[in-house]
């Protein structure tokens, strides 16, 4: 099957989905995108579209691009070809840090924090004012920015913890503070790479809340491995093969249909 | 335990304020006070190394190269007194007529000031944004610089018309018409000195307090995680780095005061590493430490250079290799963690 007729074909999936994708306005835009590994493609033409407060899942055997997609909407990849388009700004051609102020948050798949900084001190530097060297040396320590990180800090369940060096936390814990560190940015739009990774049942539990949370002011992509944590907090669902996109629909939709069965078992 | 940290922390700025200001001075001879104030002209250097190796992971083993922007700026304003009407004795060996046009603004003192403080800028920041920029930094970094403070000493030593050559420049005499050789001037530009040194440890202590303190250490420990947060990092490690330089010049400029004389020999790629190591014997996230490391692998050198002149070298390699090996974070590391262990064991015999 051809790229294009695979493109199609899941474009008509994502139309049969039951939420009306139109009445939604989109926030990201990725159109015929490319990246190429010394002629390895990683993501191969791929097009898809996040919708406002959309959270979408993204899933698909290892080595589907999935982590190189998100690695390319938040600037640490260059695509080959193709468009990424956020709101109205093309993204492709801004470096990282303008990507970020633009909107974007990025959590990795490693918890990615500074462990020799308290908890507090890592959601502190993540707020999105003084990013520059001046505005960053006179930073005051105001009571709205305490209120700041106090909220978070809450939301992310680590308020007993904010004085905590973070490198103590434990890994689930760090996965939370990643998150938080992304939420004080107050980005548009969290590009989660497998959040709940290591994390126990009761975690993940309250992992799966606290996203759908989230999801109701900005949008979220997630890029997922279980399936039972897909099923508790998703919308709609992008599997990714080969770099492509094989099939999008809501999670029972893609787990019926034959080529995502195809793929997973064939692995 | 964070408040234990910030009152070690002020102690030790404290006692090395009364050791500068009060006991060194009542006790030492004017000999040894004359070798302090040049082992403290290297602290201004330390105290910048620790913010840009210790604490934003940038390791330049190319700091001579500022200490020498400012004590070659110093030396030439001095010389020019020195000598004056006449052209400086080094120029005439090289048979250099007229005064060349790069020395006539030093015969200004403000002009020679703002050079100390402004070179280094202009030189360090373009330099380090556009090579941070293109992401070269750790081992690669340290190489670029350690290979620019070897261009510069080659040059100098290229130059003896201008530069003095391998000689440098010496034979000092006055300042505005104060005299800078004598005991008792020499004893007055020590406690400039040690003003100074205080006021730059304050600063720096209070800088590595607020967020951009908090933004080095995330700088140097995940770098890519503080893109991710929206910041512009070469911006940020071009910064701390030029911040390291003024200081390093700064020092170099008190070395020529105090010393009365700066050569390319003291600026080159060995006493580049040797500033690194000041910083790493004192404890590189320690800026009182830095201090403690100018002061005592300073009096080491000078010690044991007195007392085994043929093996001397030898002592001081262990010493380095000992701090390395055993104590990662210096005599501030060492110190701190004893405090800990002790204050442990009261609080739970």
């Amino acid at each position: 099957m051809t790229a294009a007729a695979l493109h199609l074909h899941a474009t008509m999936d994502a139309e049969s989905v039951a939420i009306p994708a139109s009445c939604a306005a989109q926030i990201l835009s990725i159109k015929n995108l490319t990246v190429s590994f010394d002629g390895f493609k990683a993501v191969d033409n791929l097009s898809m579209s996040i919708d406002e407060k959309e959270l979408r899942v993204i899933i698909g055997p290892n080595g589907a691009g999935k982590t190189t997609l998100l690695d390319m909407i938040c600037g640490k990849t260059k695509p080959t070809s193709g468009s990424i388009r956020f709101h109205d700004v093309e993204l492709t051609r801004l470096p990282e840090f303008k990507i970020v102020r633009e909107g974007v948050g990025r959590k990795f798949q490693t918890p990615s924090i500074y462990e020799d900084l308290t908890v507090a001190e890592n959601l502190e530097i993540s707020i999105p004012q003084a990013h520059g060297v001046w505005a960053s040396i006179f930073f005051k320590r105001t009571q709205q920015v305490k209120e700041r990180i106090d909220a978070i800090g809450e939301q992310i369940m680590l308020a007993d913890h904010l004085r905590t060096k973070s490198g103590k936390l434990s890994h689930g814990q760090k996965q939370w503070l990643e998150i938080g560190m992304l939420l004080v940015q107050d980005p548009d739009l969290l590009l989660l790479d497998e959040p709940v990774a290591g994390m126990s049942p009761r975690e993940r539990e309250q992992t799966a809340e606290l996203l759908k949370t989230i999801a109701l002011g900005k949008s979220l992509v997630v890029i997922e491995h279980d399936m039972d944590f897909v099923k508790s907090i998703a919308n709609k669902v992008s599997v990714l093969h080969q770099g492509r996109l094989l099939s999008e629909g809501s999670v029972d939709q893609v787990q019926n249909d034959p080529r995502v069965i195809d793929v997973y078992l064939g692995h | 335990m964070r408040n234990i940290e910030r009152n070690s922390q002020r102690a030790a700025h404290l006692g090395i304020a009364i050791l500068l200001l009060l006991v060194l001075p009542l006790t030492l001879e004017s000999f040894w006070l004359g070798a302090v104030s040049k082992y403290l002209s290297f602290a201004f250097v330390a105290i910048g190394v620790v913010l840009a190796w210790g604490y934003c992971g940038i390791l330049s083993l190319g700091q001579g190269i500022f200490f020498g922007i400012g004590g070659y700026a110093m030396a030439m304003f001095l010389k020019l007194e020195a000598s004056a009407p006449e052209l400086p004795d080094f120029m005439g060996w090289s048979s250099v007529e007229h005064l060349p046009l790069w020395w006539q603004p030093f015969s200004s003192l403000p002009f020679t000031f703002a050079a100390i403080l402004l070179v280094p800028i202009i030189v360090a920041f373009p330099f380090a944004y556009a090579i941070f920029k293109k992401r070269v930094s750790g081992v690669y970094f340290a190489i670029v610089t350690m290979s620019l403070a070897l261009t510069l000493t080659v040059m100098i030593i290229g130059q003896p018309g201008g530069t003095g050559g391998a000689n440098g420049i010496t034979d000092f005499k006055t300042l505005l018409g104060h005299d800078v050789i004598s005991d008792a001037s020499k004893r007055v530009i020590y406690f400039i000195e040690v003003g100074l040194l205080l006021l730059v440890m304050t600063a720096s202590a209070w800088l590595l307090h607020t967020r951009f303190g908090k933004i080095l250490i995330a700088v140097r420990d995940r770098e890519d995680r503080v893109r991710f947060s929206g910041y512009d990092t070469a911006m940020i490690k071009a910064f701390v780095f030029t911040v390291a330089a003024v200081l390093s010049s700064v020092g170099g400029a008190l070395f020529t005061l105090q010393v009365g004389m700066i050569t390319p020999s003291l600026i080159g790629t060995v006493a580049s590493v040797e500033m690194v190591i000041y910083a790493a014997m004192g404890g590189r996230l320690s800026v009182p430490g830095a201090v403690v490391g100018a002061l005592v692998v300073g009096f080491m050198k000078s010690f044991l250079s007195e007392q085994f002149p043929e093996i001397w070298l030898f002592f001081l390699g262990g010493m380095f290799i000992f701090v390395v090996a055993l104590l990662p974070n210096g005599l501030a590391g060492a110190t701190q963690s004893m405090l800990r262990r002790t204050l442990s064991t009261k609080e739970h015999p």
